[in-house]
């Protein structure tokens, strides 16, 4: 078992999510940045697919109550065992009463926790992501109880894998084209291709919005499919590229549509950070 | 990149777009048009997408005038699945009609649930209980799930009832909440911010995430509102929450 003994700023637990019910409606959900969260479990020779925490920021401060294995990916966010340092992308035994905290965010946004055979909370709808009404709760509590396999230490140490967060600094956003992309003009593309845009205020794990405008002239589409990634145009100019939690369908023009990975590194991007967006074509 | 494809039958001349969307979807869409036509036509075509054995696992989903198809893996050859999937239009000859559901859903269109239907019935210059007939009279086709789990598209709304959403949308509309929003009618499945004029409120759950199918509708059913009594709706409402309400519904064929 681990206690939460301070949440963080936004800290749930996800896996990679639940893909068979979005014709019901269900948002996705899962890992923001999953080649993160799928690390986090390879350190520790768990499935991909073993929830982990994702935490946002602000670390938790979480004391276990059983000897485990941990390993922790994505952001830097200055993580300490006991108050003192430890590495991350690497495979940290922990004992029983040992105190895991966070510090200053120093690289990224999102970081993952991982332990020895995942986080056992229930499975909603085959998943373990957090989501307001599918799951009892959205977010880490104060006081929460999160239920772990105990495990004692690998006798051969797992050597730390070299350090493979240097995608943080990455401002690159690979993107395809979107259904609507064919009705836009060359102003519109060139602004899009040109610029660089800033991450808004509004970005959580539904949305990013961008700051900059783009001139739109587009209609709204009758209502159709969008899924993480796709950047929606809205009537007023603003870009909202959707993340794991967005809704299944919506109706604004659909431009583009991020890579896998790019999904990935935008997670990892706050508030202010800038991107640039590069064209992709299809490999057809 | 656009593949269009002609297919002439007596029924369906429908001329479909094939679109990569991404890395791990191809989406095929009508023409951007709302109709009962398009939707059979969609319906019939997705039914033979997940009969068809694919190389690796796909999902496929329907909205109005669309079909997304995602695969597991990022897609190879988009060309391929392409034609692979055009070959599946073309067998929609053989017509096997699926068999869709009416379901009955009990609502109770007292002011104390319908807070906006003395403001409907005022701006409209209709009686509520003119409203109320109106909404309880037809049935309404499912067109799609989205939006938020267990909202129901439904098509066929009177447009005597049209009316436009609110300009300031409330922060919380309960659960269960029947409302117009524009040319459509719905319900909310859960509690959620919403700017449709409320008019009632339905006790069934329309999103159980504790059954395996969560949702008893699926795109293709047609739902109809029955007017239900206070004491009605506290009777089911208690029904529900036991597990013990049986739903009615019929078995359509056409």
């Amino acid at each position: 078992m681990i206690s939460v003994l301070q949440p963080g700023f936004y800290t749930t637990i996800q896996d990679l999510g639940r893909k068979e019910y979005q014709h019901l409606g269900v948002p996705i959900s899962g890992a923001m940045d999953h080649d993160a969260a799928k690390m986090a479990n390879a350190i520790l020779g768990n499935a991909e697919y073993c929830a982990v925490l994702e935490i946002t920021m602000v670390g938790p401060k979480l004391q276990f109550d059983c000897d485990t294995v941990v390993s922790i990916t994505g952001a830097n966010l200055s993580p300490n065992l006991n108050g003192s340092v430890i590495n991350s992308y690497a495979a940290i035994n922990i004992n029983k009463g040992d105190v895991l905290s966070f510090g200053k965010p120093i690289k990224g946004f999102r970081t993952y926790l991982a332990v020895s055979e995942g986080f056992k909370v229930k499975e909603m709808l085959n998943s373990r992501s957090m989501y307001n009404n599918i799951t009892q709760t959205s977010q880490l509590q104060k006081g929460d109880i999160l239920k772990i396999v105990p495990k004692t230490h690998a006798s051969n140490k797992f050597s730390s894998i070299k350090s493979n967060s240097d995608y943080l600094d990455n401002q690159t956003i690979t993107v395809f084209k979107g259904p609507e992309f064919e009705y836009l003009n060359e102003a519109q593309i060139d602004q899009l291709f040109s610029n660089l845009f800033t991450i808004s205020k509004e970005n959580n794990r539904m949305a990013y919005q961008l700051d900059e405008l783009v001139i739109n002239n587009l209609d709204e589409i009758i209502t159709s499919f969008v899924f993480p990634g796709t950047i929606q145009l809205t009537p007023s100019g603003k870009l909202i590229v959707l993340m794991r939690d967005c809704q299944t369908t919506g109706g604004y023009p659909r431009v583009l549509q991020l890579s896998e990975a790019s999904i990935n590194l935008l997670a990892q991007k706050m508030t202010g950070d800038k991107i640039r967006f590069k064209l992709q074509n299809y490999n057809i | 990149m656009i593949i269009t494809l002609k297919f002439n039958d007596i029924l369906n001349d429908f001329e479909l777009q094939y679109k990569p969307f991404g890395e791990h979807s191809i989406l095929i869409e009508w023409p951007q048009i709302i109709s009962e036509n398009i939707l059979e036509n969609v319906l019939t075509y997705k039914q033979n997408i997940e009969k068809y054995n694919f190389e690796q696992k796909v999902y496929v989903k329907s909205a109005y005038n669309s079909i997304l198809i995602t695969y597991d893996v990022a897609i190879n050859n988009i060309y391929d699945e392409i034609l692979v999937l055009k070959s599946l239009y073309l067998d929609i000859k053989d017509k096997n009609k699926v068999a869709f559901k009416l379901w009955k859903i009990p609502v109770c269109y007292d002011l104390e649930f319908g807070i906006d239907l003395e403001e409907l019935s005022k701006e409209k210059n209709i009686s509520i209980l003119e409203i109320i007939k109106q909404h309880s009279k037809r049935n309404y086709r499912v067109y799609f799930l989205g939006f938020l789990p267990g909202f129901l598209y439904l098509g066929g709304l009177d447009n005597q009832l049209h009316f436009p959403r609110k300009s300031n949308p409330r922060l919380k509309v309960n659960k269960g909440s029947v409302a117009i929003g524009g040319s459509q009618t719905g319900i909310y499945p859960n509690e959620s911010p919403g700017g449709w004029n409320i008019i009632g409120n339905t006790p069934l759950n329309l999103f159980n995430v504790k059954n395996q199918n969560p949702c008893f509708a699926q795109a293709g059913d047609q739902i109809q509102f029955i007017s239900v009594s206070k004491r009605e709706y506290t009777l089911i409402a208690s029904k529900v929450e036991k597990n013990s309400y049986v739903l009615e519904s019929e078995v359509l064929n056409d």
